[in-house]
């Protein structure tokens, strides 16, 4: 039961923040062929928005999760245009260095609008909610996982009903061919980023609800979004679920005491897991763990 | 008045010319086939006619108007489509998605266009929800000529579409490009497999390190000892 409790269920709600950062990720590689390096700052930037909407609304975060979603969508619609789109045609190392200066900036702004300090929702503590008797569980838990189900599912509907979203799969999938389709690549592109950034906003604002706020939070999650999307094939977002949840549950039971009374591995290396399993990947099997079938 | 007429097109890559004057004619209609040597330039004609690869001189005329360095979007506006040599389908979308893509630019409902395709192929009907990365080079390339059917082009250009396909599936295919020509619309094809393509040509073209080498009715070039000696193997 403490596996449970205490290991597989922190495992779950860490997993769907990961899936959700490394959603976008892959979206974004898919169709600008870049690996974005300031969107962990961007979960981080989508968590702040949060904290003033909810100051000044009065509101729980998890209802002003919509405000901070259009927020952070239009911010990086702007950064898009100002930093990225000028390099599209420049080799793919000026984007991604574009990408790195861009998440310097970003924690700046976040730490000149909300300070440097650590801060946390005012939600007041809920006791948990016990099942069975033995199955302990966070009502705040419970409300991520669900809303990460629900984030997925919208995701879902966009890619595969919209003629839009569908234009994303294309472009991810074959670009030259989507352009002799004449399927424009700016619409696209504008769609990419509403989604990436609006996902991350609701990561950064989960892993904000599960911990605290600081402006390190989401450049502290890129190598674990990162090994996540590898996982899961990059440009792939459905694997990158599948990565996101396997890489935080990896984490977490890699500190279960499963030998003796200590943990297998100490809990200060757990990114030190999710690094591990991304160097195997890309020895092992660099298109990731599905091949094909990955847009269901 | 033609259809198609490419009048001393120069066409190249950056600073390498590919394309030294090439002339071509397309009736209403008609079947055209282009063959030549590998590297001979036959896929660099294709793509600067559909505006994918830049002009460096000469003139394309489509319809009747100036359409030399227009973009694809607005070829295909004007009733041209493309089937690309390689990379010519979606593989992670399904039939149904991969047509829907060809009518991208096209308003209007897709319900008519997807029946008319369904009705020329049949078997993609059947297989509309499949992944197209899951089924085999015949299958692939029906799909191919399906999603570049669906603006209703006047003109079809296809770079060798049977490419890598068995005999059998190679007949299959020529059925098929025969079937859409005699729906009326004009096909200007690259083929390897010259004999074959001649035999149902209309109009043929030798095309060799850029430059036109032969051109006449399909028949006129299979007759030819000259032109058979050199590009058919004798
Ligand atoms: N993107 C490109 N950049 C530079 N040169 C190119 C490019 N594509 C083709 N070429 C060169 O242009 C020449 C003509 O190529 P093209 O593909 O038009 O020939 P082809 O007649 O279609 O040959 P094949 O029968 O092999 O398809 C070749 O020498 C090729 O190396
Ligand atoms: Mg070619």
């Amino acid at each position: 039961m403490e596996l449970i409790n205490l290991y597989l269920i922190p495992g779950v709600v860490l997993g769907c923040i990961y899936a959700l950062g490394a959603i976008g990720l892959s979206l974004i590689y898919g169709v600008l062929r870049f690996g974005h390096f300031a969107h962990g700052d961007v979960m981080t930037f989508g968590a702040y928005v949060t904290l003033s909407a909810v100051a000044l609304l009065g509101v729980s975060p998890l209802a002003a999760l919509p405000i901070s979603i259009l927020v952070t969508a239009l911010l990086a619609v702007i950064i898009d245009r100002l930093f990225y789109r000028p390099f599209r045609d420049s080799p793919t190392i000026v984007v991604v260095i574009a990408s790195f200066g861009v998440a310097l900036m970003l924690r700046s702004l976040v730490e000149i609008i909300w300070g440097a300090d650590d801060q946390s929702y005012e939600t007041g503590i809920r006791r948990p909610i016990t099942l069975f008797d033995t199955l302990v569980i966070a009502p705040r838990h419970i409300a991520i996982v669900l809303a990460a189900v629900l984030l997925v599912v919208v995701l879902h509907i966009f890619l595969t009903r919209t003629r839009l979203g569908k234009a994303m799969r294309a472009v991810s999938d074959q670009p030259h061919l989507a352009r002799i389709c004449g399927i424009d690549l700016d619409t696209v592109s504008l769609w990419t980023w509403v989604f990436g950034a609006g996902l991350a906003a609701a990561a950064g604002l989960f892993l904000a609800i599960d911990t605290e706020l600081n402006p390190n939070m989401g450049w502290n999650l890129l190598l674990p979004l990162f090994a996540a999307a590898i996982l899961g094939g990059i440009g792939k977002p459905y694997g990158a679920i599948a990565g996101g949840l396997v890489i935080g549950l990896a984490e977490e039971l890699s500190s279960f005491p499963l030998f003796s009374e200590r943990p297998l591995v100490p809990p200060d290396y757990k990114t030190g897991v999710a690094f591990a399993i991304m160097v195997v990947m890309l020895l092992w099997r660099p298109q990731g763990l599905f091949r094909g079938r990955v847009y269901g | 008045m033609s259809l198609l007429a490419v009048e001393d097109l120069r066409a190249g890559y950056g600073d390498t010319v590919i394309l030294h004057g090439v002339d071509i004619e397309v009736e209403a209609g008609e079947l055209a086939v282009i063959v030549g040597p590998n590297g001979a330039g036959k896929s660099t004609l294709i793509k600067a006619i559909f505006g994918v690869v830049s002009t460096q001189g000469g003139r394309v005329r489509f319809g009747g108007d100036d359409t030399t360095g227009a973009s694809p979007e607005r070829l295909v506006a004007r009733g041209m489509a493309y089937v690309p040599q390689e990379r010519n389908v979606f593989p992670t979308l399904t039939v149904a998605e991969n047509l829907e893509m060809g009518a991208f630019t096209t308003r209007g409902p897709l319900a008519p266009l997807l029946d008319a395709q369904y009705a020329l192929f049949p078997e993609l009907e059947r297989r509309r929800r499949q992944l197209v990365g899951e089924m085999s080079g015949g299958q692939r390339q029906m799909v191919a000529l399906a999603r570049a059917l669906m603006t209703k082009p006047k003109l079809l250009l296809l770079d060798e579409p049977t490419a890598g396909l068995s005999p059998k599936v190679m007949a299959q295919v020529f059925g098929y490009i025969r079937a859409i020509n005699q729906a009326g619309i004009g096909v200007l094809m690259v083929e390897q497999n010259a004999r074959l393509a001649l035999q149902i040509a209309d109009r043929g073209y030798v095309l060799a390190a850029g430059r036109n080498r032969f051109s006449g009715t399909g028949a006129d070039l299979l007759a030819n000892r000259q032109m058979a000696e050199a590009f058919l193997g004798g």
